[in-house]
């Protein structure tokens, strides 16, 4: 029932079977999976789309597994949010939040991968998965793999903080905290991958894992009526999402369920680590490595693996990427909070910020529908906004001193 | 004296199972077509129409050339050139491993 064609290197096009490989042996470029379009058209539309459960696995033709779907059955499928009161402070017209700081079951779109990782993790016989994480992955591969049945082994550095590391462990995997940064820990699990025959969705798993985040540009469309935004802001970290966003979008035009595409593709970045930011902003495609320094740790990645293509299509859709600093992004964590009721991660805030300053600048215009990709949900990442919210107001147990407060308030 | 170049695991096929061979000082990409001469079919997996490969990174003296003067970065005698593919993986030292995903 499969419509996958093989493994392509994304640089040479050489072509592979279906197995957990990831880098062309030739030119060292990463490998993609290929779909037969033409079997695909021929299999889904939108009604068929639209009768089917509301989770991610409602696109399951352009997703790349052979059988039924197996893990995160309940994931996908968020709120796209028209968000007039963000919208009116801004100045745009028609502005939208795709909601995945409620994800089923660990509040990130990292579910969305992981779900997509684990099912072919299963077709492929593995009994365990890992991965190097820090957060967001973490939580979501010991969560999913737990309900699956699978052996976990969570990789993360020796310094993070408790309460992230009482996330991941509430659901029981094997975590393995390394004294090392979180490069330190990368490049360790890459030894382990060659060594143990473990599904490492981020490394032998990754050209499968990175298709599930098409799901999130899937949905947007859905939920918009079937049309592609005019603009769309992604947060870039890896580079990865944006890239499977635009190539979600492409498919279904492909495909023949949009007929029209005119998306422009925005980037957005913290200023403590931007290189694809910095690489668009120069006209450059030689994407820099920096050493993070930011709030914003789950984007935190200084030398972006996708970072080249996320920057080619920002370019090609005629879109442009901007960074905001550590302040900004707490600014827009209040104000999303304060006008829409979401309360979102710093990768939230970043994404927030850079959109009101493309908005700011005429980068993205008024008069168009624009969707901001909130990715993560902010009572994660609580500790950036210490210091930075009001103190509760104090009281005695009594009306009088209740009404002393309320003098003041109003 | 010559240049020393660290070869990667996947490349060693090619340099009969040697870790480090020997090259000519001069340009990099003039070092390309040296160690082709010397190991064919090498110099079409690490660069293409004179350029080296996206997903192929090339440091001399442990500084990553897209930093230097990319291609026509000049190679003195005695330093040292290490070839690592990006996102290969594996147990080089000193290797920089493209990072794929943050938390």
């Amino acid at each position: 029932m499969g419509h996958i064609r093989g493994l392509k290197c994304r640089e040479c096009g050489r072509e592979y079977p279906i197995e957990p490989i990831y880098v062309c042996e030739f030119c060292f470029g990463p490998l993609e999976v290929a779909y037969d379009y033409k079997s695909i058209a021929k299999a889904l539309n939108k009604e068929k789309i639209e009768k089917r459960e509301k989770s991610l696995w409602r696109y399951r033709e352009l997703l790349p597994i052979d059988g039924e779907p197996q893990v995160g059955l309940t994931s996908g499928y968020t709120p796209l949010v028209k968000a007039d009161n963000l919208a009116k402070e801004l100045g745009v017209e028609e502005l939208y939040l795709k909601d995945d700081t409620v994800v089923h079951p660990t509040l990130s779109f990292k579910d969305r991968v992981v779900s997509v990782a684990l099912t072919k993790a299963k077709e492929f016989g593995f009994d365990t998965v890992a991965c190097a994480s820090t957060g967001n992955l973490a939580h979501s591969v010991s969560a999913h793999g737990a309900r699956a049945g699978l052996k976990r082994f969570i990789f993360i550095p020796a310094s993070l903080e408790p309460s992230k590391i009482i996330a991941s462990l509430v659901y029981e995997p094997n975590l393995v905290a390394v004294d090392g940064n979180y490069d330190d820990v990368n490049r360790l699990c890459s030894e382990i991958a060659n060594k143990y025959s473990w599904a490492f969705v981020n490394i032998n798993i990754r050209p499968f894992y990175a298709e599930g985040s098409k799901t999130l540009g899937f949905e947007i469309i859905e939920q918009l009526g079937w049309k592609a935004p005019d603009n769309v802001v992604v947060p870039c970290a890896s580079g990865s999402l944006l890239t499977k966003v635009w190539k979600s979008f492409k498919e279904f035009k492909d495909i023949g369920i949009i007929k029209e595409l005119g998306t422009k593709v925005f980037a957005a970045q913290a200023t403590g680590c931007s290189p694809i930011v910095t690489a668009i902003k120069q006209g450059t495609d030689v994407i820099r490595p920096v050493k993070p320094n930011t709030i914003a740790k789950s984007l935190a990645i200084g030398n972006p693996a996708d970072g080249f293509y996320a920057s080619q299509v920002v370019r090609e859709t005629g879109g442009d990427g901007e960074d905001v600093s550590d302040q900004e992004i707490i600014d827009a964590i209040k104000l999303l909070a304060r006008t829409e009721g979401i309360f979102a991660e710093t990768a939230g805030g970043v994404t927030l910020a850079s959109a009101k300053k493309l908005i700011a600048t005429g980068k993205i215009r008024r008069d168009e529908v624009t969707v901001i990709c909130i990715t993560g949900n902010g009572l994660k990442t609580q500790e950036a906004l210490q210091g930075n919210v009001a103190s509760p107001h104090y009281i005695k147990p009594n009306i009088a001193s209740f009404e002393e407060v309320l003098k003041k308030i109003s | 004296m010559a240049v020393k170049v660290r070869i990667p695991t996947p490349l060693q096929r090619l340099t009969q199972g040697k870790e480090e061979v020997e090259g000519t000082p001069g340009k990099v990409i003039d070092l390309v077509s040296d160690l082709d001469r010397k190991f064919p079919g090498i110099g079409e997996r690490i660069s293409e129409n004179g350029k080296i490969r996206r997903f192929v990174n090339i440091y001399v003296n442990d500084e990553d050339i897209r930093f230097l003067n990319s291609e026509e970065t000049v190679i003195k005698d005695g330093d040292e050139v290490s070839i690592v593919p990006a996102i290969a993986g594996g147990a080089q030292p000193g290797m920089v491993v493209g990072t794929r995903e943050g938390e």
